[in-house]
Order: C-alpha cells, then sequence, then structure tokens
C-alpha cells in the first residue's frame, strides 16, 4: 500500500516552498541525465547524498528504496559489459567484456542513482495533496494533477475492497497454493475488484455532477516564498551552474 | 397543502435497471416546504434509485418529475435542480472525492460561482457548524467513518441547498456521533427526504413517515414516527440509554 514515509519531517528541507522543490529536482535531474562526464556524474551523486543528509531521512528506508531501483540496474551490469561493442578489457571464455560497456553501465548507475535521490530528497519530502497543489500553481496541466490526487484518494479505498474480497475468501477457507483453483480465484478477485472499481467511478462521477462539478477543478492552496526560500534558491542556482560548468567546461 | 408549496413532485415515475426487473412502478411521491420526510422500505426496494431519479442521474422510463414548480426532463433542467437539491451519499468514499477537507467542502460552492475567499469562508463555518473545525487540512482518506460521513453532510450543506435527499445518514454512526447528527438535522431550516432502516433515528428526525414497497409508495399505511418500550437482557435493573 502506499506510504509516504519521507512526507512528514521539520527539516530544513521539508520546510521549503514545494514548487521550488519541484522546480528544482526537475531541473537536476535533466542535467544529471545529459551529462557525461564522470567529474560531473561523480559530483551529482555527492550532492544528491548531501541533500539526503540534510532532509535528515530514515537511512534505512531510504537505502531499502535506493537497493530496489539498483537491482534492476544490476541486470544491465550482468548484460551491457558483454553484448556492447568496443574495445575489449578481459575475456570471460567466448565472452569479452567491453571498456564502452563497462562505462555505460557506470555512467547509467551514477545517474539513476543521483536522479532517484534527489527526487527522494526534495519530492517524496512533501505529501502527494502538496505535490498536486505546487504542480497547479507551477501551471502543469489540470487534468494530469487530477489525475495524481484522484488516483491517491482512491487507491485506499480499493485496497480496502481488495482486502475485504480476500478476508471474504479466506473465511470461506481459501488459502493460496500453486493450484489452477487458486488461479482462478485470484482471477475472480481481481475481476470482481474492477467491477466494483467502475461502479465506484460512476458514483464518484455522480457525486462531482451533483456538486455542479463542469470540468474544472480549483485549487485554494497558496503557496508564498520565504527569506529561506530565496537563500536557498541561489544554492541551488549554483549547483546547477556547477554541474553545467563540470560538464561542458573542461575544468577537471 | 397547495401547489406552490411542492418542493419534490412526482407523478407516476417508473424505472427498470437494464437487464433487470422494475424497481419503480408508477410511482408518486411529494415533498413539502418545511416537511421532513422519513422513507423506509426493505434492502433493494429501490430507495437510492428514486433519489438518482430525483436528481437526473438516472432517467425514469415513464412519468413526471416537477422541482420547485418546474417540470424537469432534460440534463440542463437538472444542472438547475443540483444547485438547489442536495444529496448525500449511502457510501461517503463515494462523496468525498477531494484528497483535503477543506477542497472537498469548497468544491461546490466554487462551482457554484463563488470566489475561493467566499468559498473558503462558507466551508470553514460549515465545518464549524457540524464540529469539524480545525479539520480543513486533513487528508480525506485517514478520516474515521463518523467523521467522513459528517464531512459528507458540510460538503452538501456549503452548497446552501433548499432541500436536501439523505441516504442512510446514521448508518455506521455511533450513539454520540448520532446525537450531533439528529442536533445538526434538526437545528436546520431545511426540508428534506430522508432514508433509514433505524427506528429510533427515524423517530427523532422527521416528521412523517411513507413506506416503499413493490416499487410504489403505500400512502394508506403513511404514519407518523413514535417511540416503543422494548424488552431486553437487563431491563429489570436500573440502567441508562443512550
Ligand atoms: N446499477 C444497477 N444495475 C442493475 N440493478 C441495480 C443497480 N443498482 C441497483 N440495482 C437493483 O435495483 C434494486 C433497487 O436498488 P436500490 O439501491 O435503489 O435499493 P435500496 O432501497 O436503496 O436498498 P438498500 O436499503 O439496501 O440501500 C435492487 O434490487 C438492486 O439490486
Ligand atoms: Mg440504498
Amino acid at each position: 500500500m502506499i506510504q509516504e514515509p519521507f512526507a512528514t519531517g521539520s527539516s530544513h528541507i521539508h520546510c521549503l516552498d514545494p514548487r521550488l522543490k519541484i522546480l528544482f529536482a526537475t531541473a537536476y535531474s535533466f542535467i544529471v541525465a545529459l551529462s557525461n562526464r564522470f567529474p560531473a556524474l561523480f559530483a551529482a551523486l555527492m550532492l544528491s547524498l548531501l541533500l539526503i543528509g540534510l532532509a535528515r531521512l530514515n537511512v534505512w528506508k531510504v537505502a531499502k528504496r535506493v537497493a530496489l531501483v539498483n537491482g534492476l540496474i544490476l541486470f544491465l551490469w550482468l548484460v551491457l559489459p558483454l553484448t556492447f561493442e568496443g574495445t575489449p578489457l578481459f575475456h570471460l571464455g567466448p565472452l569479452s567484456v567491453t571498456r564502452e560497456g563497462v562505462l555505460l553501465c557506470a555512467r547509467i548507475s551514477l545517474k539513476s542513482n543521483a536522479i532517484l535521490l534527489i527526487f527522494i530528497a526534495f519530492v517524496s519530502t512533501m505529501p502527494i495533496t502538496t505535490l498536486g497543489h505546487a504542480m497547479n500553481r507551477l501551471r502543469l496541466p489540470g487534468k494530469l494533477i487530477h489525475l495524481l490526487l484522484l488516483t491517491y484518494r482512491y487507491v485506499f479505498v480499493i485496497d480496502q475492497e481488495y482486502q475485504r474480497l480476500v478476508r471474504a475468501a479466506k473465511i470461506r477457507g481459501f488459502r493460496p497454493k500453486t493450484t489452477i483453483n487458486t488461479y482462478r480465484t485470484y482471477a475472480y478477485l481481481m475481476g470482481m475488484l474492477f467491477v466494483r472499481a467502475s461502479a465506484r467511478a460512476e458514483r464518484v462521477h455522480h457525486a462531482m455532477v451533483c456538486r455542479g462539478f463542469d470540468g474544472r477543478f480549483y485549487c485554494l492552496r497558496h503557496f508564498s516564498p520565504t527569506r529561506t526560500d530565496w537563500i536557498w534558491s541561489a544554492f541551488m542556482i549554483s549547483i546547477i551552474l556547477g554541474l553545467l560548468s563540470l560538464e561542458w567546461t573542461r575544468i577537471i | 397543502m397547495d401547489k406552490n408549496n411542492l418542493i419534490i413532485n412526482l407523478e407516476e415515475i417508473s424505472f427498470i435497471y437494464p437487464g433487470g426487473a422494475p424497481v419503480l412502478n408508477q410511482l408518486g411521491l411529494q415533498l413539502h416546504r418545511g416537511e421532513r420526510l422519513g422513507l423506509v422500505g426493505p434492502n433493494g426496494s429501490g430507495k437510492t434509485t428514486l433519489f438518482q431519479i430525483i436528481m437526473g442521474l438516472l432517467r425514469p422510463s415513464s412519468g413526471r418529475i416537477e422541482i420547485l414548480g418546474r417540470t424537469v426532463a432534460r440534463e440542463k433542467d437538472f444542472r438547475e435542480v443540483r444547485k438547489r437539491i442536495g444529496l448525500l451519499f449511502q457510501d461517503a468514499d463515494d462523496q468525498l472525492f477531494s484528497p483535503t477537507v477543506l477542497e472537498d467542502v469548497a468544491f461546490g460552492p466554487l462551482n457554484l460561482g463563488k470566489s475561493k475567499d467566499e468559498a473558503r469562508e462558507i466551508s470553514m463555518r460549515t465545518l464549524e457548524m457540524l464540529g469539524l473545525a480545525g479539520f480543513e487540512d486533513r487528508i480525506t482518506h485517514n478520516l474515521s467513518g463518523g467523521e467522513k460521513k459528517l464531512l459528507s453532510l458540510a460538503t452538501v450543506l456549503a452548497m446552501e441547498p433548499e432541500a436536501l435527499l439523505l441516504d442512510e445518514p446514521s448508518n455506521g454512526l455511533d450513539d454520540n456521533t448520532k446525537e450531533k447528527l439528529i442536533e445538526v438535522l434538526s437545528g436546520l431550516d431545511l426540508s428534506y427526504i430522508l432514508i433509514t432502516h433505524e427506528a429510533d433515528f427515524l423517530a427523532k428526525t422527521v416528521d412523517r413517515i411513507c413506506r416503499m414497497e413493490n416499487g410504489k409508495i403505500l400512502t394508506d399505511i403513511e404514519s407518523y414516527p413514535h417511540y416503543h418500550l422494548h424488552e431486553h437482557a437487563r431491563g429489570r435493573y436500573p440502567h441508562e440509554h443512550h
């Protein structure tokens, strides 16, 4: 189920204007994704770690999330060095590990971790509702935002409905096994869940229509930047400039 | 009563769900201004369906609907109706679709064309009236069942309707919250139709009761709420009732 373990806190980063955090995380991610030189990528990873530290998040929980993504990256390490064309570093039987393949994997690992960490530090440190409101204030498309917010609102309801169905199956003696009957039961449960979700969607739409819904959503939240926000934005701009110069001017 | 005082006037309404048995059969129902009407009937007798027909969410296969003195038939007519009659849904999770409490209450007023400040003002006032002051920034799905129910009522009342359709408002409420609801309902100067399966709640909230059965309102056994003495295990000893 959706949990927001990082959303609340009292660190400086938690208190920043959410619009600023979204803008910075986005700009930073683009720059990291487009960078190719190792000094820039290493600097980015270090900065991300530093910012995670400043957000004072539970290290264990952060590590678990990061591990999840790195599991996928591990597969790249198993495949890419062997299949990517280039100068061989050494041979493993009939296969050869290429220099280019290893470098590519290293870049991908650095980039994805830096981006993931910055999003944990800056975007997951606000409740989803605040994220929606801030996106609205940044003039992102309303439909997108309300898709996000309605999903967030009903994912819990649908989960409850699923738990109810599972409980109903359990009290009638259902125990998951690897039999065709188990698979059939799960298929029924899923089917039932879709039916209920669509009936629910219709009732929610009715409720919206009853309250005069005409396709428009409104946002009542206001954000006003404080002095700290201005100081932080100066800091963020220098981070971005620093990364840019590491990548495009060859200082190091 | 004279016709000018009619808020809702249904004549010979019939309705069938596609592929189902007839739910409403030549049904007639009147709600007058200032009247507080209770609607009872067995599960599946079509009470919720009837409310949806009044709000124009379902269209009857035949019959005439007159709301506040005007015949309504098309979507455009019902849009007016929805501004003046509020429907409280049987399931609060259907009614509360916004992520935060304040946004949910303000949704109706904003759609009625109120400014953001006015909408906020109205919402805070309504929340206060229902004892939900301080809830405005709470996340909707984290509220308890009773709080959700009261909040649903707040979202309806914030539109300042002339009449209410309440679908099992007391369902799942504890005695204190029920008392609170009764207090709120009797403090409102609004006409309403209320569906409930609870006799005690009914006795405290309505002046007249209609029974629905076989797709019709049974006018001949139209009744008036009253209390009954009851029997139970500890009856012999002095005890308190809520
Ligand atoms: N969407 C639907 N499609 C087909 N049949 C439906 C649908 N909704 C309700 N029904 C059927 O219509 C009948 C009336 O349903 P309705 O929900 O109006 O009853 P109700 O009086 O509100 O019952 P309850 O007291 O249980 O809330 C029931 O037999 C129900 O099975
Ligand atoms: Mg019902």
